[in-house]
């Protein structure tokens, strides 16, 4: 900013007219998108001539590998990444719920509790989450995750998920109009009870477009139970493509495993910023 | 002096709807109610009225502890909602409060509105519950949105249904802080009615406003406050038609329009 004031002042007293653009603006920008248009041509023209396309294809898309893939692809592997989503997001969403009201409760040691669980796992890799979960029966000699590997799934997602939930969940109890509590408490509500009927599920109903996003970083998330070591009936996507494409020693099973992640997350992500519009427009 | 307030609970039956004493309010330094003293008996319709900030609203949010009071006494029916033992939401449930933004709860319908602290706070049964709601919104103008959401409505219907969700709770006494003051002007008439209608049949009523005319026609004493006290307390037609003190009669020469002053 400096330099560039110092750079005009001199023509300002010099008494030159402030410099005639050469060029008119629509000018310019006519020749901008010229050559970006000439750029990408360059570069689609550079990678058609320089890829092996079939080898390429016989990689990541061949057919033959592909139908193996099928139906375990859905019948397993999805419904497992279900199960672990599903299962992580409901616990997640109960954990964040208590992790808010203790984040905003008048007891002081609770909030202490609340800050101190948001801000640690928050601040943790998901990876890192898992490899605890995996390693604690080495720690708690005898202990074991009730649920078996589902359960370890919905463990460490739960653990990732909560955090963030409690965060969301205590902006949307603070989003609730104030007034809201006061008239529940003079129409002589408990405190409890006003929570209950009509601060919370305003909250919910304010809190579902960023948990709808929550959900599907979820279930991206889900892809880590591959380091828990599951076995054959407990995959999910991310392992079961991992394990297809070792077998074959091809690439194709991640792609498949792709295409179906992206089958359940495109529609999700648009129905969560559909539903941030229509709240938009109704507050 | 709390000693002989506790025996007096004991002892006489309640001659007051509600009687606050020797009320101070501070937040942190500020003190807002400085010593509040006067009492509202039943069937009595006490306007409060003053200048911005003079602590009306602190005064009503007291009355059914809203807002803690920093020292004194609130005594609703012979019974001292500020002493420490007194369950506040058995309490609360005598005081019916009107808002100024009417804080109806958006998630649920108009007869949801009015029902579901029936329910949950006095235990009646659902159909008792749905009968009294529509009574209610019966008596104030809006049967006919029972199955409507608070957004679909009016701000003066949806006042009036605040109105009716506060009278299903049978209260002794009820409280309006500026009812009509968030209204477009064309729609405060309506609440103003239901209002009149609610003093005639003889609830008593603490209501703070601008609304001189209604103050003037409607209340039995009007309380004017400035600065955290009470400077006047009497007749309607005295306070309003020939205030005593100085601060009383620059504020209502401030407040009551030219064109309103002819009646
Ligand atoms: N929760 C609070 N915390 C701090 N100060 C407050 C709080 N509530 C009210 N006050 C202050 O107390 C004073 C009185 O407020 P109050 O709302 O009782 O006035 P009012 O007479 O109702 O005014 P108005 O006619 O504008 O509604 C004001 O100075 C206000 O800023
Ligand atoms: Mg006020």
């Amino acid at each position: 900013m400096t330099e560039k004031s110092t750079a005009t002042e001199p023509s300002g007293p010099a008494g030159t007219p402030p410099g005639r653009a050469r060029l008119s603006p629509r000018k310019k920008q006519q020749i901008s998108r010229a050559v970006q248009y000439v750029v990408l041509v360059a570069v689609v023209v550079f990678l058609v001539l320089r890829i092996d396309w079939g080898g390429l294809a016989q990689n990541f898309a061949k057919p033959e590998v592909a139908a193996e893939t099928w139906p375990e692809v859905f019948t397993v592997a999805l419904k497992n990444t279900i199960i672990y989503s599903v299962g992580g997001f409901v616990f997640a969403f109960l954990f964040g719920l208590i992790f808010a009201l203790m984040r905003l409760s008048s007891v002081l040691p609770y909030r202490w509790i609340a800050i101190a669980y948001i801000e640690i796992f928050r601040g943790l890799p998901a990876l890192l989450i898992f490899l605890f979960i995996l390693f604690l029966p080495l720690a708690l000699r005898g202990f074991e995750v009730p649920g078996g590997t589902y359960g370890q799934g919905i463990l460490g997602l739960t653990i990732v998920g909560s955090a963030y939930m409690a965060e969301t969940l205590r902006a949307g109890l603070q989003a609730v109009p104030k007034g809201q509590m006061e008239a529940a408490r003079s129409l002589g509500m408990s405190h409890s009870r006003a929570m209950i009927s009509i601060v919370i599920p305003q909250a919910v109903r304010i809190v579902i477009p960023p948990t709808t996003n929550q959900f599907v970083s979820l279930l991206k998330d889900s892809s880590l139970v591959l380091f828990l070591g599951v076995t054959s009936e407990y995959v999910e996507l991310t392992k079961f493509g991992n394990d297809l494409a070792s077998t074959f020693s091809n690439a194709t099973p991640i792609l498949v495993v792709g295409v179906t992640y992206l089958l359940v997350t495109i529609p999700l992500g648009y129905l969560a910023s559909r539903l941030e519009k229509r709240q938009g427009r109704g507050r | 002096m709390a000693t002989p307030a506790k025996e007096a609970k004991a002892v006489t039956p309640a001659a007051h709807a509600v009687e606050i004493r020797n009320l101070h309010k501070h937040f942190g330094k500020l003190e807002v109610l400085k010593g509040i003293d006067f009492a509202v008996d039943p069937g009595q319709v006490v306007c409060v009225i003053g200048p911005s900030g003079s602590g009306k609203s602190t005064l009503l949010r007291c009355v059914n502890l809203l807002e803690q009071p920093t020292s004194g006494r609130v005594v609703l029916e012979g019974v001292e909602l500020t002493d420490p033992d007194v369950d506040i939401d058995a309490a609360r449930r005598r005081v019916g409060m009107v808002f100024q933004q009417f804080n109806l709860f958006p998630h649920m319908t108009v007869l949801q509105n009015v029902v579901i602290a029936q329910r949950r706070v006095l235990g009646r049964s659902a159909a008792e519950a749905r009968r009294i709601a529509r009574e209610n919104l019966e008596k104030v103008g809006v049967a006919a949105k029972a199955d409507a959401y608070p957004a679909q409505l009016s701000g003066g219907q949806q006042q009036r249904v605040a109105i009716a969700r506060a009278l299903a709770m049978n209260p002794a006494l009820m409280l309006f802080d500026e009812p009509t003051s968030a209204l477009d002007p064309e729609l405060v008439g309506d609440v103003l009615t239901v209002m009149r209608k609610l003093a005639e049949e003889g609830m008593t009523m603490l209501v703070v406003t601008h609304e001189m005319a209604f103050a003037r026609d409607v209340a039995d004493r009007v309380v004017f406050m400035d600065g955290g006290v009470i400077v006047e307390d009497g007749p309607a037609a005295q306070v309003i038609g020939a205030p005593r003190h100085e601060r009383t009669k620059s504020f209502l020469r401030r407040v009551l329009d030219p064109t309103h002053t002819d009646v």
